[in-house]
């Protein structure tokens, strides 16, 4: 076990009578990059403050290294939190804020300022040390917030949504910026967002948190391609979700009688259900395909042109469909146009209905 | 359109006159009568520039004395309460909300209650406790500058936690956070981030408690006991009976004042300039000449010397000649009416012999009425003294309104010969207190 590994042991926060985080049980290893990704209020900022040190767990345990971390305070962990609005220091010059770790640790003036370029040259902003925080961009603040972290010389580092105040270029290009820095340190971070594309072009794995519980714990393309839970099959991605009720299963595939006739899908997770169970059949919109020779008849309610992508809206059995197309080429499909959908049982996902 | 809107501008002009001239006013008039020579604090007549009223202030050795005790007593103030108001702000931000808005009003309390409530409360209160401890009047407790010192801090810290309440809501609690993930200590995120955050309102507090401290008078009153600090000495002095050495004093806080705003304002602007962007862009900051010159250490050291030169200046100033002929001028308005009196009256007895013998007493100079010849010199008929009325001359008047009334009287100016006998006993006799004052404005026969 390395010291770079985080482990939650049955992990519940509470607030009186909220929970916030119920019985979150993970390990992560050393070096990896590592997501929570959730709605606003789904206990993921909660669960980082834990780890960092600010709040202690109602239940269980927050072991770092393989060490219990019980009274032990932020600023004896091993962890280094980069919040949300950077929390830089606003009467420091840049080198200031970099070097006041060391500062603290009673470092000598020269050898922070020393160590202060090493990082500033490490995020690729030399020579901005004398500056003021609020005479840099929001993308320069970013990777100086990154720099003190590291200045700290942490075996964990955590983020909480960092990006969510850049715009859109530069949260894009911080992604690839981040990814590269933790690689390059080799460092465990730890993530948080609500933003799924940050979640899913970084992680090497993903939690889905909703209403503080882990819905799914996997590597992106699996959250992605194979949710388990309902939640994690709408909260990621967008999706087509076709209620119906079951009425035969052999292995995986699951035949089920739906407002758009019968249709075979796929069980998440491998589940077993019983004959005439209320469930959902989730299929993406680039899984759904225009086929003359497909089952579900369809209307087309408009079509939205949007450069890459375009989605066609339609209307089956009182039920919205969407689907997503390459963009370019052919024209635009006019309202009232009658068409058929098919897709591939095996990239689709059946699951229990909501409640069921 | 454009008639209402210009007498709506001429109203706008017109109020904003007056309602300066209520705000400033009384201060140029203060400022005015601080140079007149004039023993009582006046614009008109005016006598001679004078600066012998500085002077006089300065030697008061009462209110010297005070300006001593009250800096004392600020400083002591001042390092007490600033660092309970930042105590108290902090816990307020800390504080569970349910509990806050308790600890708000208990804070808060002390600057809502009366300051005399708290003035006798403090002596009976460390008066109490002195004496259950056994001590005596030597003690600590029964020194007015200690007491003056803990009765001021009880509401002035609450002052300051106020300055200091609205600064830190505008803190952000995770840079405190941020230093302790980072491996402070809470004590090092204490001094390394929120005091120097917290310093402006520091400044401010140290400031607004000392002249708080400075200004106060109603605690401050009782508790001084048998001391005196600047606010008391200066009550007391006014109290019985003031001269222009005030004003003199009100001119040096003016000074003072302006001063400091004007070199706060540089600093001010300044900083607005740097922070704002617009000082690389000026020509005046770009310019090194000119970024000294507008510096605010400057613009103050430029301000002290003016305030210098015109001390030296007005020290140089001597209004002794023009004293002295005021004086003459006097003496001959003096003499003048002495003769005018003789000679009235060597005709008397042949115009009324009925009237009762006068006293010759001299007119209003050697009135022993507080306010002196004051008003009655001013007065119209005041050149041509009333003895050849029956009434006795006012000059003689024990009452405490001395001739000022009596004066004026319009029937006291031509003072023509009154045929019939007079309607009253001759006020000498008059056992009221308001003299003859009344009975000379009776109207003429």
């Amino acid at each position: 076990m390395s010291t770079r590994d985080v482990t939650l042991d049955h992990v519940s926060i509470r607030f009186g009578q909220h929970t916030a985080v119920n019985n979150a049980l993970l390990n992560i290893a050393g070096g990896e990059f590592f997501s929570f990704l959730g709605p606003s209020g789904c206990g993921k900022t909660t669960l980082l403050r834990c780890i960092s040190g600010f709040i202690e767990p109602t239940e269980g345990r927050v072991l770092i290294g393989g060490k219990d971390m019980k009274r032990v305070g932020p600023n004896k962990r091993p962890t280094a939190l980069i919040f949300q609005n950077l929390a830089l220091f606003p009467l420091m010059s840049v080198a200031d804020n970099i070097a006041f770790p060391l500062e603290v640790r009673g470092v000598g003036r020269k050898e922070r300022r020393k160590r202060a370029d090493e990082l500033l040259d490490l995020i690729a902003l030399p020579g901005v040390g004398d500056k003021k925080v609020y005479e840099l961009s929001g993308g320069q603040r970013q990777r100086v917030a990154i720099a003190r972290a590291l200045a700290v010389e942490p075996d964990i580092l955590l983020l909480d949504e960092p990006l969510s105040a850049l715009d859109l270029k530069l949260r894009q290009h911080m992604r690839t910026e981040l990814r590269a820095i933790q690689q390059r340190v080799g460092l465990t971070f730890i993530y948080i967002t609500h933003d799924q594309g940050e979640a899913l072009t970084m992680s090497d794995r993903v939690a889905v948190m909703n209403a503080g519980v882990i819905e799914q714990i996997d590597d992106p393309l699996t959250i992605y391609e194979k949710p388990r839970t309902p939640f994690v099959a709408s909260f990621v991605g967008e999706t087509n979700s076709i209620p119906g009720k079951v009425v035969s299963q052999s292995g995986f595939d699951v035949s089920l009688d739906t407002a758009l006739g019968r249709l075979v899908g796929r069980s998440a997770g491998g589940r077993q259900f019983a004959s005439g169970q209320d469930v959902v059949l989730f299929v993406r919109p680039e899984q759904l395909m225009l086929d003359p020779g497909g089952k579900i008849a369809a209307t087309v309610v408009k079509e939205e042109f949007e450069g890459s992508q375009r989605h066609l809206f339609l209307e089956a059995g009182n039920a919205a469909l969407r689907v997503s197309r390459v963009g370019g080429g052919a024209e635009l499909m006019a309202p009232g146009l009658a068409v058929k959908l098919n897709f591939d049982p095996g990239r689709s996902s059946v699951m229990p209905a909501a409640g069921a | 359109m454009s008639a209402p809107a210009t007498s709506g501008r001429s109203f706008a002009v017109f109020y904003s006159i007056l309602f300066f001239a209520f705000l400033f006013g009384p201060l140029l008039i203060m400022t005015v009568t601080a140079f007149n020579s004039s023993s009582f604090p006046r614009v008109t007549p005016w006598e001679c520039f004078t600066t012998e009223w500085f002077s006089v202030l300065i030697n008061n050795d009462r209110l010297m004395q005070g300006l001593v005790t009250s800096i004392f007593i600020g400083i002591g103030v001042v390092a007490i309460s600033v660092p309970v108001g930042l105590a108290g702000a902090l816990a307020l931000s800390e504080i569970n909300p349910a509990l806050r808005s308790a600890l708000y009003t208990v804070l808060i309390t002390p600057v809502l209650i009366p300051g005399v409530v708290l003035g006798i409360s403090t002596i009976v209160f460390w008066g109490n406790l002195g004496r259950s401890l056994g001590g005596g009047a030597q003690d600590l407790f029964f020194n007015g500058i200690f007491l003056t010192i803990v009765g001021q801090v009880t509401f002035i810290s609450a002052y300051a936690m106020l300055i200091f309440s609205a600064r830190l809501q505008r803190f952000d609690p995770t840079l405190t956070e941020a230093a302790l993930d980072l491996g402070a200590t809470p004590g090092q995120a204490f001094r390394r981030i929120l005091l120097p955050f917290l310093r402006p309102a520091i400044g401010s507090a140290a400031f607004l408690t000392l002249l708080a401290s400075f200004e106060n008078y109603n605690t401050t009153v009782f508790t001084i006991l048998a001391d005196n600090t600047f606010t008391t000495a200066l009550a007391s002095k006014i109290r019985y009976g003031t001269d222009p050495s005030l004003s003199a004093l009100a001119v040096i806080i003016i000074a003072v004042t302006l001063i400091g705003a004007i070199t706060h304002e540089a600093y001010t602007r300044r900083r607005e300039a740097i922070l704002g962007g617009a000082a690389a862009r000026s020509a005046l900051y770009t310019n090194p000449l000119g970024r000294i010159v507008t510096h605010p250490a400057t613009i103050f050291a430029l301000l002290v010397v003016l305030a210098g030169f015109a001390v030296w200046k007005g020290s140089q100033h001597e209004a002794a000649e023009c004293k002295m002929q005021i004086m003459d001028e006097k003496r001959a308005n003096q003499e003048r009416l002495l003769e005018e009196q003789r000679l009235r009256m060597q005709q008397q007895p042949q115009n009324a012999p009925q009237a009762p013998a006068q006293p010759g007493t001299p007119p209003a100079g050697t009135n022993p009425s507080p306010f002196g010849g004051a008003f009655g010199n001013v007065a119209p008929g005041a050149s041509a003294p009333a003895p050849a009325t029956p009434a006795p001359p006012a000059t003689t008047n024990p009452s405490p309104f001395g001739g000022a009334f009596g004066n004026v009287a319009p029937g006291a100016t031509p003072a023509p010969a009154a045929p019939q006998p007079p309607p009253q006993p001759p006020a000498d006799a008059n056992p009221s207190p308001f003299g003859g004052a009344f009975k000379n404005i009776a109207p003429a026969p």
